[in-house]
């Protein structure tokens, strides 16, 4: 008797209601920058094939690099991959066990935002304005 | 496994309005999650305007006054009234909490009260928490000895006492687990960080004499390892108990066994 109730009892409403705390936001946007990164790693093989197959295949990459799609792109991939590893050094450091009072995980939190946003700049800033675009 | 919307019979509605206070100077609304498992319908939002001038301070307080002025079919669990027994946790604006300690007065706009989250509910906020206690069961929370029962009691120094501060005081009031998208996706597999917390209770109480058969118990890709540091558990405990550091306690002496 208890199995079929069971069934018919509705769900409670979850992500729909909840709030959600910044490490919350941060975990969801470490496994949606994991996901961009398998994706990313397409453009590196890309990059690696056109390398390989001589100045035509190369000189279509560096033509989508420069087309403002293909920066957007490689800005979102240079992000998530910088967003990531952050990520990663932050559950490196909760594995020793560190980092789980209150002002530590929302410093945690928003040391990796501020942190990939502010590299990712950096990054671009360097490898374009100073060294150069793709060439 | 991951559903970020809800099932179709589950999706609430548009509920009643019940009537103003008459009379009243300080008025407060509570949109309050209801279902009614006997009229086949829908669970539904309505909306109460309550007399904070004629009320307690704390949301649970809100509610009994709605259930004796306005709506007695209104139905959720309480006992104790100050924090103690578990019974009132509900989400409370958002975050799962205990009703009888949340003041109403830290909350902006309409009160929102909905059921603890991803539950099968029995009625309004009243979910089923028969598989958080069987999982609480399954740590099997009692203490685990071989050697000899002594004479009187099994003695334990103020050191190692010390340890199990932040874990005994946990009330089961589900406010972690059911605050877990982990536990969200997973609560069949997953044991959640209520359980899990208390596992760790048992794991270093200095007693204890089955350290490792209840590490055995834990390795396993779900049961611990679904946790994912998402730390909302610790955000939501209304005893302000850290369940992330537990859980993540428990995967240090995992990997420290092993070396």
């Amino acid at each position: 008797m208890a199995g079929t109730k069971a069934r018919e009892r509705p769900l409670s409403p979850h992500l729909q209601i909840y709030r959600w705390p910044l490490p919350m936001m941060m975990s969801i946007a470490h496994r949606l920058t994991g996901i961009g990164l398998y994706f990313g790693t397409i453009l590196v093989v890309w990059w690696l094939i056109a390398v390989g197959s001589g100045p035509g295949g190369y000189s279509r990459l560096t033509a989508f690099a420069n087309s403002w799609f293909g920066r957007a792109v490689l800005f979102a991939y240079t992000w998530s991959l910088i967003h990531h590893m952050l990520g990663g050094i932050r559950h490196l450091i909760w594995d020793t066990g560190r980092g789980f009072e209150p002002n530590e995980r929302e410093w945690l939190a928003l040391a990796t935002i501020v942190g990939s946003v502010s590299l990712t700049m950096v990054l671009w800033i360097v490898g374009y304005f100073i060294i150069g675009g793709a060439r | 496994m991951v559903q970020l919307t809800l099932p179709k019979n589950s999706k609430p509605t548009e509920g009643r309005t019940w009537a103003y206070p008459t009379g009243a100077r300080d008025v407060r609304e509570y949109k309050v999650y209801r279902w009614n498992p006997d009229d086949g319908k829908n669970p539904r939002i309505d909306t109460y305007y309550v007399d904070s001038g004629d009320c307690g301070p704390m949301v649970l307080d809100a509610l009994i006054w709605i259930k004796n002025n306005i709506d007695p079919t209104l139905t959720f669990r309480r006992s104790c009234r100050e924090g103690v027994c578990g019974s009132c946790a509900m989400n409370i604006d958002g975050s799962n909490t205990l009703a009888c300690t949340k003041h109403a007065g830290e909350i902006g706009g309409a009160v929102k009260i909905y059921p603890l989250p991803h539950q099968p509910v029995v009625k309004d906020l009243v979910p089923d928490l028969t598989n958080f206690y069987a999982q609480y069961a399954s740590i099997e929370p009692w203490l685990h000895t071989k050697s000899p029962t002594p004479e009187k009691e099994w003695k334990q120094s103020h050191d190692d006492r010390v340890k199990l501060d932040g874990l005994y005081e946990c009330i089961l009031c589900a406010c972690c687990s059911t605050s877990c998208p982990s536990y969200w996706w997973n609560s069949e597999r997953f044991l959640g960080p209520a359980a899990l917390l208390q596992a760790s209770r048992w794991i270093d109480d200095s007693r204890d004499e089955a350290k490792g058969e209840r590490l055995d118990n834990l390795e396993d890709p779900f049961r611990l390892y679904r946790c994912h540091t998402i730390m909302n558990c610790a955000k939501a405990c209304p005893k302000g108990l850290n369940p992330a550091k537990a859980i993540a306690g428990i995967k240090k002496k995992m990997v420290d066994r092993q070396v």
